[in-house]
């Protein structure tokens, strides 16, 4: 396989397993999940290293999803207490566990080689030469953990679509046909931590939090209905990696910047131009109305 | 007085029959920290009847249905749903809930929002079957919302949306639907229409239980009702729970010092 297809295919795989769940996150009103994920990861790999004194992809891997599997829980947990609002439950769970994590790099581990940009944040022009040897043939790592993580969430998604639906829409609802709500908000948070962890050490941080979030918000304002919207999340997030992969060839950029600006522009497209919720669509349609209510009030002035 | 709660058996109205009491709620006590939100209510509601929970704001009318419905915990209390304990009986009750519980502009079609009622029989991981799709069309089609169900929901009017949820808690096919405060923010109009598919609803053999703010439509809408505020202040039928007595009670005496609402209610009770 050739090195260019190798990138698109993983960025497209990660664009996938994300964006199968990406639109549950921003209709729940909890998109900065998956930054915290990011941050909160640190510690396990530190722990991974001090404890095993490894860097090996699969541990590092395991143990970052702990981690970050604390850090939605904990989230959770903080926000069922209601003492805290949704978006401060996330800003003080993360930081505390990179704070964790950054304490550890520097008592601990700082005479050794724990160099975080490499550790944690994978590079996506590096994913083709990072190789699994199966028999004769030989496939990239990223795709085949990457592949794994996208079975895994259109398994979760397919089997539970109806249940996160109702959750999602109405939670109070849900309980009283039983239908958990935090049963159905833990699975989804595990699913978000454990493709986030995954698809950051092979692509990076930056690529995950843009495909979990940007192509979902682009589709929210395209799309009447949820199935509609992951289909349209997954369509933007295939754009971007195509279209990202040439614009960084062409200009000799980041792979991963370009693919997320890419996403960002989908986005600001969809704000101005969605046919129906669109910035241009509200400014036009609400010229139309004041021109026919005032057409409407000299007719009525006229009459008198 | 007649109508005041003692923990008997409910008073028997027309064709109320021998049926157990649709829903019966015992003991109920909620607080929030150490503000007693409920407190101590008993509350019978007979089956195949149009019942009311009333009362003045800060009564505890929603937090009444939602304790009964264990969506929030209490600290005592028990409910009964056709004699047996609410949990062994979740397919018995439909819930409405208040209109602004959900987010209207949520990816999903009238159509979508009523299949929900559809969800718990079909359980867990699969798919609605194509079997109660024409149920499904039938409890939009029962509310007037046939012509809407392709709609996205956020553009129905707070009368639709409210036709829409009804319609999901039809698609239930549970005989009793708990209903919190689905007139408010909708026009009079609307409420008297929704007020007679309630009635029609009734006289189809469901019991229905609505937590309402209006004490102007209460006396000529309703079979039963609870008056409630932290406790049980009166129930029974409506004629003998909305009296001058009682709302003074409910509302505090002098209505006039407590302002229109209590005002209006007694002008009501005559």
């Amino acid at each position: 396989m050739s090195d260019d297809l190798t990138i698109i295919l993983t960025a497209g795989l990660v664009a996938t397993a994300a964006g199968l769940l990406g639109p549950f996150l921003v209709l729940r009103r909890v998109a900065l999940m998956s930054d915290a994920v990011s941050h909160a990861v640190l510690p396990g790999i530190v722990a991974v290293y001090l404890l095993f004194e490894t860097r090996a992809p699969l541990p590092v891997i395991v143990g970052a999803a702990v981690f970050a599997v604390v850090c939605v829980i904990g989230i959770d947990l903080l926000r069922s207490t209601r003492l805290v609002a949704s978006d401060a439950a996330i800003a003080l769970v993360f930081p505390a566990l990179f704070a964790l994590g950054v304490l550890g790099v520097t008592e601990f581990a700082s005479g050794a080689h724990l160099d975080l940009d490499a550790t944690i944040y994978g590079e996506i022009a590096f994913a083709p030469f990072d190789v699994w040897a199966f028999g004769s043939v030989e496939v990239a790592r990223s795709i085949v953990l990457l592949g794994a993580v996208v079975l895994a969430n259109a398994t979760l998604v397919a089997l539970l679509w109806k249940e996160l639906k109702a959750t999602t829409f109405d939670p109070e609802f849900s309980r009283t046909i039983g239908i958990s709500p935090t049963l159905l908000s833990r699975l989804l948070l595990i699913a978000v931590a454990v493709t986030a962890v995954t698809a950051f050490e092979s692509v990076g941080a930056i690529l995950v939090v843009t495909m979990l979030i940007v192509p979902a918000a682009a589709a929210y304002l395209l799309c009447d209905r949820l199935l509609a919207m992951i289909a349209v999340t997954l369509g933007i997030g295939w754009l971007s990696a195509v279209l990202g992969h040439t614009v960084a060839l062409r200009a000799d950029a980041s792979i991963a910047g370009s693919m997320g600006l890419v996403a960002a522009c989908c986005f600001v497209l969809a704000l101005v131009l969605s046919p129906k919720y669109g910035l241009l669509a509200r400014a036009l349609q609400r010229r139309r109305r004041r021109r026919e209510v005032r057409a409407a009030l000299a007719e009525a002035h006229a009459a008198r | 007085m007649s109508a005041h709660q003692d923990g008997g058996p409910p008073t028997a109205g027309r064709g109320a029959g021998d049926r157990a009491p649709a829903l019966e709620i015992r003991r109920m006590t909620v607080s929030y920290g150490a503000r007693p939100v409920l407190w101590d209510v008993d509350a019978s509601f007979p089956a195949g009847r149009l019942s009311a929970i009333v009362g003045p704001n800060g009564a505890g009318k929603s937090t009444l249905l939602k304790a009964a419905l264990g969506l929030i915990p209490a600290d005592a209390g028990q409910t009964l749903v056709e004699g047996r304990p609410v949990g062994a009986a979740r397919d018995r009750v439909a819930y409405v809930p208040q209109r602004d519980a959900v987010d209207w502009d949520f990816p999903i079609t009238v159509r979508e929002v009523v299949e929900m009622g559809r969800y718990a029989p079909t359980g867990w991981f699969r798919r609605v079957p194509r079997r109660d799709a024409a149920l499904v069309d039938d409890c939009l089609e029962r509310v007037g919302m046939g012509d809407f169900r392709g709609r996205q929901i956020g553009q129905l009017s707070g009368g639709q949306r409210q036709r829409v949820f009804i319609a999901r808690a039809l698609a239930q096919q549970a005989p009793l639907l708990l209903m919190d405060e689905p007139f408010s923010g909708v026009d009079a109009r609307t409420e008297a229409s929704i007020l007679e598919l309630l009635a029609a609803l009734r006289d189809e053999g469901r019991s229905i239980v609505v937590v309402h703010h209006d004490l102007g439509t209460v006396r000529g809408a309703f079979d039963h009702a609870l008056l409630l505020n932290v406790r049980a202040v009166a129930e029974g039928p409506v004629a003998e729970v909305v009296t001058r007595e009682t709302l003074a009670r409910a509302y505090g005496a002098g209505a006039d010092a407590v302002g229109r609402d209590a005002g209006e209610a007694l002008s009501w009770a005559g």
